[in-house]
């Protein structure tokens, strides 16, 4: 059914519209982030600053483009683009729905998404050492230790989520959690809150942000990138923050599927589309007439026309089921309910940012090597020993996924503990360590 | 056609950075040019269909142990050469390993020349068409036919890896 020319354009569009939605990420990021600190955000540029990526985009293309005079030329310029190309180069086997995705049939699935975005690091750590600065190298040593840590972890959180699916193709890990009626977050809980808890360490996001911290490291492995090839990072970061949350939303969360996909009497659900986008553009009407300018109002009133336009996309392509507009049906939902998971999912990690001040980097390893490691390893035993009890001796799946998960928490709590009592040791050791040295340097 | 296209634009990419790799000064050079190595190797591994082997290939390999290599190359001071690499002996012990590999490779293809229909040696060419999912039947392979090899192997890299921590520990009960 489907061509070369679809996947292509499948492609064309991801490269095209992900750096469009990743400008308008960093917007809603910044208006979230005002909105907690009780202020307003952009307001200049558009209706509530509505166009403030494009103007940043511009600003941004027309700066000057530095490159440091001692730093490795060829590698400060490649290290960018390599994040950039890895980062939109995973999202090719991410499927956006039933029917968008690029590389269909292919057999390792979200592993492709996993280890491709995997070459991520290696543009923050050439660039970090190409830039010839000590703050550059410091953040990119900081982000490959950190990267390698929690990408242990995340591997692990993803294992306990592929047992339960025995199959890594996307397509049917997404279906296989209809038939199972269930999403595997409530199956695995602990999968997805360890894989959570990495994938905001993967992508360098507060409260793991230390490779970028800026009270430390100026802005840690791009402090000497300015103007387009900055952007490019930024880019690659949220490119990122959206490959990881497709993946926990695939595998964790249900993909594509509306919420309770089996339950018949939520059917309604399936109109949520329609009427949200509705709401909106009823909405953009109703304001447009008071915008103090009239380029505002005009904008407004195109917001509200572009909505009522895929709301009637979305309205129509539902009452004629069976007929060819089934298909795009079928798509335009699942991408719907998709794209809202994974924006929930974006959602957690602003909020997070937000909230929590950053950590230590001695703290940091000390999370990912003595608690999450072993965690993500206990986890992996349990939901297959909770496989084994549900399929040779016969017990309900629900029943065993809660027994072992239990047992995944006892023994989280031991570690806990067990790494309370070390790190007291660990820092009574390494203050008398520090004593010496400082009574040496005296003497 | 398409398929030989793409092998031989894969393989020559593996073929010149390796040579680059091998010629550059800088060491973070030489671990870039790596890095294109074993990402063509991967390409050639999906060219020839075995998705898993290129993605073990890209995770292991590439998102792995060369962020390691890097990692450890920032950390150590490079412009002071050990003494013993400088030593004349190891040229001439290279130049032998690379004249005896090439010589088995000429060999090998100068075998194959013979054998009408096949370019090289294949004693078990894998039917055309559709293959078998790649990863169940490499996880067959491993957790049925060669179960013992497999975990003898996982063994010996865990006791590697429990040395290696033993021995970089710091010693604390030192004086």
């Amino acid at each position: 059914m489907q061509t070369w020319w679809v996947e292509l354009l499948c492609a064309l569009l991801i490269v095209l519209v992900v750096p469009l939605i990743a400008g308008y990420i960093v917007l809603v990021e910044r208006k979230v982030m005002a909105d907690m600190q009780a202020r307003l955000g952009p307001m200049r540029v558009g209706p509530h600053g509505l166009l403030q990526p494009v103007a940043d985009a511009l600003k941004l293309l027309i700066k000057e483009d530095l490159i440091p005079n001692n730093a490795d030329q060829f590698i400060f310029w490649f290290a960018p683009v390599l994040s950039v190309t890895a980062a939109l180069t995973s999202m090719g086997a991410v499927a956006f729905g039933p029917w968008f995705q690029v590389a269909r049939d292919i057999n390792i699935g979200l592993l492709f998404v996993v280890g491709v975005s995997a070459l991520g690091p290696f543009g923050i750590v050439l660039g970090g050492w190409a830039s010839n600065n000590h703050y550059s190298i410091i953040g990119a040593l900081r982000s490959t230790a950190q990267l390698i840590s929690y990408e242990t972890t995340a591997g692990f959180a993803l294992v306990s989520g592929f047992l339960l699916a025995g199959t890594l193709n996307v397509r049917a890990i997404v279906e296989h959690q209809r038939t199972e009626n269930a999403w595997y977050v409530f199956l695995a809980p602990i999968g997805f809150f360890t894989y959570l808890i990495a994938s905001i360490a993967e992508t360098n996001r507060a409260p793991f942000d230390l490779p970028e911290a800026e009270s430390e490291l100026v802005a840690g492995y791009m402090t000497e990138y300015s103007g387009f090839r900055w952007s490019l990072y930024v880019l690659a970061e949220y490119a990122n923050m959206i490959v990881v949350a497709s993946v926990g939303t695939t595998l964790f969360l249900g993909g594509w599927l509306r919420p309770f996909p089996n339950v018949h009497w939520l059917g309604w659900l399936d109109a949520v589309p329609t009427l949200l986008l509705a709401a909106v553009g009823a909405y953009c009407v109703f304001r447009a007439g008071k915008q103090p300018a009239r380029v505002q109002s005009l904008f407004m009133s195109a917001v509200a026309l572009a909505c009522f336009v895929v709301a009637a996309i979305f309205g129509l392509s539902a009452p004629f089921g069976h007929l060819p507009l089934q298909f795009m049906h079928d798509g335009l939902y699942g991408a719907f309910w998709f794209l809202l998971k994974v924006s929930v999912y974006i959602y957690l990690f602003m909020w997070l940012r937000f909230t929590l001040p950053r950590f230590r980097f001695d703290q940091l390893m000390r999370l990912g090597w003595h608690i999450l490691i072993p965690l993500a390893f206990i986890n992996v035993v349990d939901v297959a020993v909770a496989l084994a009890l549900s399929s040779e001796f016969g017990l309900n799946r629900w029943l065993a996924m809660a027994v072992t998960t239990a047992a995944t928490l006892g023994a989280a709590m031991l570690l806990l503990r067990w790494n309370d009592k070390y790190s007291a040791a660990a820092s009574a050791a390494l203050l008398a360590d520090s004593s010496i040295v400082e009574d040496s340097h005296a003497g | 056609m398409l398929d030989s296209a793409i092998f031989y634009f894969f393989a020559g990419i593996a073929v010149i950075s390796a040579v680059l790799m091998v010629t550059r000064r800088n060491a973070i050079h030489s671990a870039v040019f790596l890095i294109t190595t074993l990402l063509a190797t991967a390409g050639i591994f999906l060219q020839l269909r075995a998705e898993f082997l290129f993605i073990a290939q890209i995770f292991l390999y590439v998102g792995g142990i060369m962020v390691l290599f890097i990692f450890v190359i920032m950390l150590v001071r490079l412009d002071v050469p050990l003494p013993q690499i400088r030593s004349g002996l190891q040229k001439w012990i290279a130049l032998f390993v690379a004249l005896a590999v090439g010589v088995e490779a000429g060999v090998v293809l100068w075998q194959a020349r013979k054998v009408p229909g096949q370019g090289l040696l294949i004693p078990n060419p894998a039917p055309a068409g559709k293959l078998p999912p790649n990863t169940e039947e490499l996880a067959r392979g491993l957790f049925g036919s060669y179960l013992l090899p497999f975990e003898i192997a996982s063994v010996l890299l865990l006791v590697a890896m429990v040395g290696a921590v033993v021995m970089a520990k710091k010693r604390t009960d030192a004086p």
